[in-house]
């Protein structure tokens, strides 16, 4: 039964909450992790004071560093965390996607020794997944496992993996069966950065940071208790990360609902030179966050009802993604003169995070699975179109 | 009524297209980005030796003596080619600046600029950012008594970090009496006021060339970049973002033309009324989302590549970014179309100025 009112509990969860950001968020925002080393091991310690709070994720059991709770206090936590000012999760690609992957799939002895760290940061986390010639096309991954005794030996080039310049371990997509094609024949293996055999080449991304690397294997050998799930199921079970990743986990609402403030703040502060289409952007901004709150609330109540998400993780994709650009979008045109102005410009005044936000926005139809595929996936398998 | 080129007007901007094809492309520019220097003197001179910086200015003052239809692809392909010298800025605004001054010190700065190539710059108050300010021999400068050409020497500039990496910005202030007065007040707000309506309709020449660079550079990349087993452009999602930008650049690039030719040959001074105003206005905004649409287009159409530094995407992301900003920016400019169809009068034999001149009559009228 419908009832939009949060629990006794639910409040008492909420309190605890902004109590804990309130004596532990850092005062000055910490330096980007994408920009350096120092600023990376920031955000790695930010990490383990998190852990020691138990507030690394929530959601996991506490024999892995959780509190074990459900969707509802997640969101009541992201929401706490977001309003805090909160650093960014430089661990995300551990905690919001192989993390609940290894839940699912992992064994129990790839649980006990990989869960752990990764809550505390001491393992930070890349993805990589991608190849220059396997980006929409997944299933195109060339690079092999190859099997040596008790060991897989990694060969082959992966590319675009986030944070992979400083990162301590990668989650891959290899090919353990050379014979095969396409989807069959691929297996999520966990190798770390550091191993003999993996060279990393740092990329540039469109802000100049370092963003993410090309990785080059040669022979990295990982035993084969790195492989997560069967020989041969990679394809499933990346796909049910590609869910967390487009769905749920990666863009919680509270992000979005912070970013429409933060433009209300905006609108506020330059209302003497703003015209009525941009107070209506701004409100524009404010309904889609509240929209896209209310649907991820609906799908955790769901969720938490014994239902599962598939295809529906493509349609938040999108929506998240371009309200993401739409709302930055807005803020440089409040900002008019001063949006192209970095913020260390001495005459930059209160331009704040909006520009870097604002690049940054333009990546999100293209990670996760780019908005032509994700428009694809709806058509097709939500629509029941035709396939093209 | 003739709106198409003359075989001149387009083989000047061919050649222009052709230089900076050679001095002017992905290897020169990353080259310059590493060197951290927005000016390249060299190319700067090249362009210079095709007479460009004296398009606009009278003949009588040494230059061609042509109006904005003739420089206005030529600012295309600057635009088009991210061209990082502020050529626009320079030969389109400052130096016609100049020659619509009284007096002989305007005439002696212009002169000695045509002839060495001394870049002036203008600190023109709906564009606060200076683009290579730190290579400008002089500055035209607006003060309290009138408009004032200050020698480098004898300004104050302060870099304004930018988000455009080709482009150095800068603020520029001089104390009131320095240089020497150009312009008298009343006097400067007419040059400022004509200044800004060159500036709109250069800018937006830009933009359109920049925006056709980018669907140029989206379309070869689309081409080339194989997944699933064929030409990311044989997706029709791709072929409608691509065909969508280029709609919105074909339905721009008339107007920015239109506005152009808007700008007579000097002496004869720039229309102020409020309907070449609006053209002007719409040929800025009309670009100016061309240039956004399509950049943001070839973004999406490289995949994780247009996010990478390593590929031109961004440059011409950042300078569009830029560009729109500029002579008063896209609030400004709507405003001033607003004005235009609530207070003169609309119809189809009202796309040209000159249909009121001849009738002086209200074809329509407007209905309630
Ligand atoms: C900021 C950022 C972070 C990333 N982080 C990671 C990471 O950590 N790990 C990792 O493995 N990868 C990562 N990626 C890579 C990302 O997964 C790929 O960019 C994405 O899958 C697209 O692949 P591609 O870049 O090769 O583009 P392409 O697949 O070459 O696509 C180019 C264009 O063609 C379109 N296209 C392709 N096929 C079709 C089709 N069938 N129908 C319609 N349109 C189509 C695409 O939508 C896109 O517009 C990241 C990317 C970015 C931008």
């Amino acid at each position: 039964m419908v009832d939009l009112r949060y629990t006794d509990e639910q409040q008492a969860f909420r309190a605890e909450v902004r109590d804990w950001m309130a004596a532990n968020v850092p005062a000055e925002p910490l330096p980007s992790f994408d920009g350096g080393r120092a600023g990376f091991e920031a955000h790695r310690d930010w990490e383990a004071r998190l852990n020691d709070g138990r507030w690394g994720m929530v959601t996991w059991p506490e024999a892995y560093g959780g509190r074990g709770l459900d969707l509802i206090r997640w969101l009541i936590f992201e929401e706490e965390y977001y309003a805090a000012g909160a650093p960014l999760r430089v661990n995300q690609n551990g905690i919001f996607l192989l993390g609940p992957t290894l839940m699912e799939y992992g064994s129990e002895e790839q649980k006990a020794r990989f869960l752990p760290p990764m809550a505390t940061g001491e393992e930070i986390w890349a993805q990589a997944w991608s190849e220059p010639q396997a980006g929409s096309d997944l299933a195109a991954v060339r690079a092999r496992a190859v099997r040596d005794g008790d060991s897989y030996l990694l060969s082959g080039h992966k590319i675009w993996s986030s944070r992979a310049v400083m990162a301590d371990w990668a989650f891959g997509l290899f090919r353990t069966d050379p014979a095969s094609e396409r989807h069959k024949g691929l297996s999520l293996i966990l190798f770390p950065l550091d191993a003999q055999g993996v060279s990393r080449q740092a990329i540039a991304q469109i802000n100049g940071e370092a963003g993410f690397a090309e990785l080059f294997l040669d022979e990295v050998r990982v035993p084969i208790g790195n492989r997560v799930g069967a020989d041969g199921e990679g394809w499933r079970i990346c796909m049910a990360t590609a869910g967390f990743e487009r769905g749920l986990m990666l863009r919680s609402p509270a992000r979005f609902q912070m970013t429409a403030r933060r433009l209300v703040e905006l609108y506020e502060a330059n209302r003497e030179t703003c015209t009525a289409a941009q107070r209506d952007a701004v409100a524009e901004a404010w309904m889609a966050a509240e929209a896209y709150a209310l649907s991820i609330y609906a799908t955790a109540s769901r969720l938490i009802a014994g239902g599962s998400i598939g295809a529906e993780a493509s349609l938040n994709k999108i929506f998240w993604s371009e309200m993401d650009i739409k709302m930055h979008e807005t803020a440089l045109a409040i900002l008019g003169a001063r949006a192209e102005l970095l913020p260390t410009a001495p005459a930059a005044g209160d331009v704040g995070r909006w520009l870097d936000g604002y690049l940054f926005s333009l990546a999100g139809p293209i990670y996760a699975g780019t908005n032509e595929i994700q428009r694809n996936i709806i058509a097709e398998r939500l629509l029941g179109l035709p396939r093209g | 009524m003739n709106f198409a080129f003359s075989e001149e007007q387009t083989m000047m901007a061919d050649v222009v297209r052709e230089l900076l094809a050679r001095e002017c492309g992905s290897a020169a520019l990353r080259g310059q980005m590493s060197a951290a220097c927005s000016f390249d003197r060299e190319r700067w001179r090249k362009l210079l030796e095709l007479g460009l910086s004296g398009v606009l200015v009278p003949e009588d003052a040494g230059g061609l003596g042509l109006g904005g239809a003739d420089f206005v692809q030529i600012a295309e392909a600057c635009g088009h080619a991210c061209l990082p010298e502020p050529l626009v800025d320079h030969a389109g605004v400052v130096l016609p600046l100049l020659a619509d001054c009284e007096g002989e010190t305007a005439r002696a700065a212009l002169t000695q600029s045509l002839e060495t190539g001394a870049l002036i710059a203008l600190a023109h108050p709906q564009t606060p950012w200076i683009v290579a300010a730190n290579a400008a021999s002089a500055f035209v400068l607006p003060g309290p008594d009138g408009l004032r050409l200050v020698r480098s020497e004898e300004v104050r500039r302060v870099q304004q970090a930018g988000i455009d990496p080709l482009r150095q910005l800068f603020t520029v202030s001089g104390e009131p009496a320095a240089g020497a007065l150009i312009a008298a007040p009343g006097a400067m707000a007419a040059l400022l006021a004509r200044a800004a309506e060159r500036g709109a309709v250069f800018t937006a020449a830009e933009l359109v060339g920049l925006a056709q660079a980018c669907v140029d550079l989206a379309v070869a990349y689309a081409g080339e970049r194989r997944q699933f087993g064929r030409p990311i452009g044989a997706n029709q999602a791709i072929k409608h973002h691509l065909a969508s930008a280029q709609v919105k650049i074909e339905f721009a690039r008339p107007v920015v033309h239109a506005a152009a030719a808007l700008m007579p040959a000097l002496p004869e001074g720039v229309p102020q009324s409020v309907e070449s105003r609006a053209r002007v206005s719409h040929a800025l905004l009309a670009a100016g989302e061309a240039a956004t649409l399509a950049a943001r287009t070839t973004l999406q159409v490289h995949g994780a590549m247009g996010y990478s530094w390593e590929v031109d995407v961004h440059l011409y992301l950042k300078r569009a970014l830029s560009l729109t900003q500029r002579w008063g920016g896209p609030e400004h400019h709507r405003q001033r179309i607003a004005e235009r169809i609530l207070s003169a009068p609309l119809g189809p034999d009202r796309l040209f100025p000159q249909v009121a001149k001849v009738t002086g009559t209200t074809p329509m009228k407007r209905t309630a």
